[in-house]
């Protein structure tokens, strides 16, 4: 699928606009099977953690012993103490049918992306930093330009620049590894065959802790990228992901 | 049509026929070895599937992580309230001393058991955590006998797949495969941190399954049958958690 280039020969002739490809028809695809197991995965999440508010560190927690901390929502289970006097309806049933389900077809997708790094160029052409990007005259002017939501270059339409390359490969390689790994720690029969990827994590308790916290960086990983999208140009970078084809149509800056 | 793209649709066409056989024969394979949970059907039955398989695959034989005393937890969890219907009354006022426990179904010697028998039996202790579905857990030593030593006593039949197991309440009744029927750590839970097992943890007996999440587990344990099919129970889609939503299989 990495060799699907679209020959851009309308490009010339509209002036104002080039329409060219900017991402391979597999890395739109993947990216939008991503989304939606994304978000299933997070409100099946939201809602299996509502049946269990408290977050706890070490082999056990439960109502009996101190938590961590406590999210200060009410419950769906009447066990939990939680200051509210009622209780939500349980909706652990299909969430976490859908969470295991939508967690499955995402590493699986995950797994393909990966692969597809040793058969295409998008890897060494779009997330691994330059080499001369990676000084720290180059990164602190990115940040600089960042913090004060500057809008991006024409140039940056058609490649990443150095700290989008950076938080994309943190994303890949460090973030996602780390949800599957504290998520598999809380399976009672994966560590019965793998009993070290719970005891490194700190025991069952702090896998689902850890499970929570990489989920929190996750989603401040996606309201940044909207918002990175909103700023470039919504409707040029959804096209560029969803057609494939990006345009230079922006108001220049 | 290009010679490009109608060579990449002879082979878009050859990948798509291979990928569908090679789904077809996985799914016979599957449906061989026991890797197709009861409950496989309806929209989520693709991720029980994949979950039920990949786990029986890795973790056939292998041991729940068991701890050492001092990780013991203070108070074991009391969940959920006993079910204190009338059958189970009149047991309780009787210090069970009539509980029985029948089995049947696939066996050469169908057989009712007494607490006092199983006790009888070869004791075993386990320090296991008790994982609840909704989040939290408890470690705590579980003493009882092996299932594995019962259904060697009543003589499952070769053709068997599955343990269903009832509780004395009616609602609450669970399947487990052979595998972990015949898995040393499956116990008839009586005892509980010492003592006697508590009836706020599931006394006189329970079944204790700690590679699963404690819903399986199941409480006031009074009747077990052995079958090679789990069609003609409840619903056919393996037990009661099914029925409410809930996976067959609890390995996650």
């Amino acid at each position: 699928m990495g060799d699907s280039v679209f020959i851009p020969t309308a490009a010339s002739a509209a002036p104002a606009t080039t329409v060219a490809p900017r991402h391979s028809a597999f890395v739109r695809v993947t990216h939008w099977i991503t989304t939606l197991c994304f978000l299933a995965l997070l409100v099946s999440g939201i809602e299996v953690v509502i049946s269990h508010p408290r977050f706890y560190w070490g082999e056990t927690g439960n109502v009996l012993t101190q938590p961590l901390f406590q999210i200060p929502i009410p419950s769906s289970r009447a066990l939990v103490p939680t200051g509210y006097k009622y209780v939500l309806p349980d909706q652990n049933g299909w969430s976490r049918a859908l969470h295991f389900q939508a967690a499955w077809v995402l590493v699986l997708t995950g797994l393909l992306y990966v692969i597809s790094v040793f058969f295409t160029d998008h890897f060494r052409k779009d997330l691994l930093p330059r080499k001369a990007d990676l000084s720290w005259r180059v990164l602190s002017r990115e940040i600089v330009d960042h913090l004060r939501f500057k809008r991006p270059s024409a140039a940056e339409a058609w490649s990443y620049n150095v700290l989008q390359r950076l938080s994309y490969l943190f994303v890949i390689f460090v973030l996602s590894p780390l949800v599957i790994w504290s998520g598999l720690a809380m399976s009672l029969a994966f560590v019965s065959a793998f009993p070290a990827s719970v005891t490194l994590l700190g025991g069952q308790q702090s896998a689902r802790t850890i499970h929570f916290f990489v989920t929190l960086a996750l989603v401040l990983f996606l309201l940044v990228h909207i918002v990175m999208v909103w700023l470039a140009g919504f409707r040029s970078r959804m096209r560029a992901m969803i057609t494939g084809c990006a345009t230079t149509d922006e108001e220049p800056t | 049509m290009s010679d490009l793209s109608r060579r990449k649709l002879i082979t878009t066409g050859l990948v798509a026929a291979a990928g569908v056989t090679g789904l077809g024969v996985a799914a016979r394979l599957a449906q061989k070895y026991g890797l197709v949970p009861p409950d496989h059907g309806g929209i989520y039955g693709l991720g029980e599937t994949l979950t039920y398989a990949s786990q029986r695959l890795l973790t056939r034989h292998s041991l729940a992580r068991e701890f050492s005393r001092s990780q013991i937890s203070k108070r074991p969890v009391p969940n959920e309230m006993p079910p204190f219907n009338e059958a189970f009354k009149r047991l309780q006022a009787g210090r069970f001393a009539d509980w029985r426990l029948s089995v049947d179904g696939m066996v050469a010697r169908p057989g009712t058991f007494s607490l006092a028998q199983l006790k009888s039996y070869p004791s075993r202790n386990q320090i296991t955590q008790l994982a609840c579905e909704e989040g939290w857990s408890y470690i705590a030593e579980w003493t009882g006998v092996p299932l594995s030593h019962v259904l060697e006593l009543v003589g499952v039949q070769p053709q068997a797949r599955y343990v269903v197991y009832f509780s004395i309440d009616p609602d609450w009744w669970e399947s487990i495969d052979m595998a972990d029927a015949l898995h040393p750590q499956t116990f008839l839970a009586y005892g509980l941190n010492g003592d006697e097992l508590p009836v706020s943890n599931g006394g006189p007996l329970r079944l204790r399954l700690p590679r699963q999440l404690g819903y399986k587990s199941v409480k006031f344990i009074t009747h077990m049958t052995v079958t090679d099919s789990l069609k003609g129970f409840g619903k056919g889609l393996g037990s009661a958690a099914p029925e409410a939503g809930y996976a067959w299989y609890a390995g996650i």
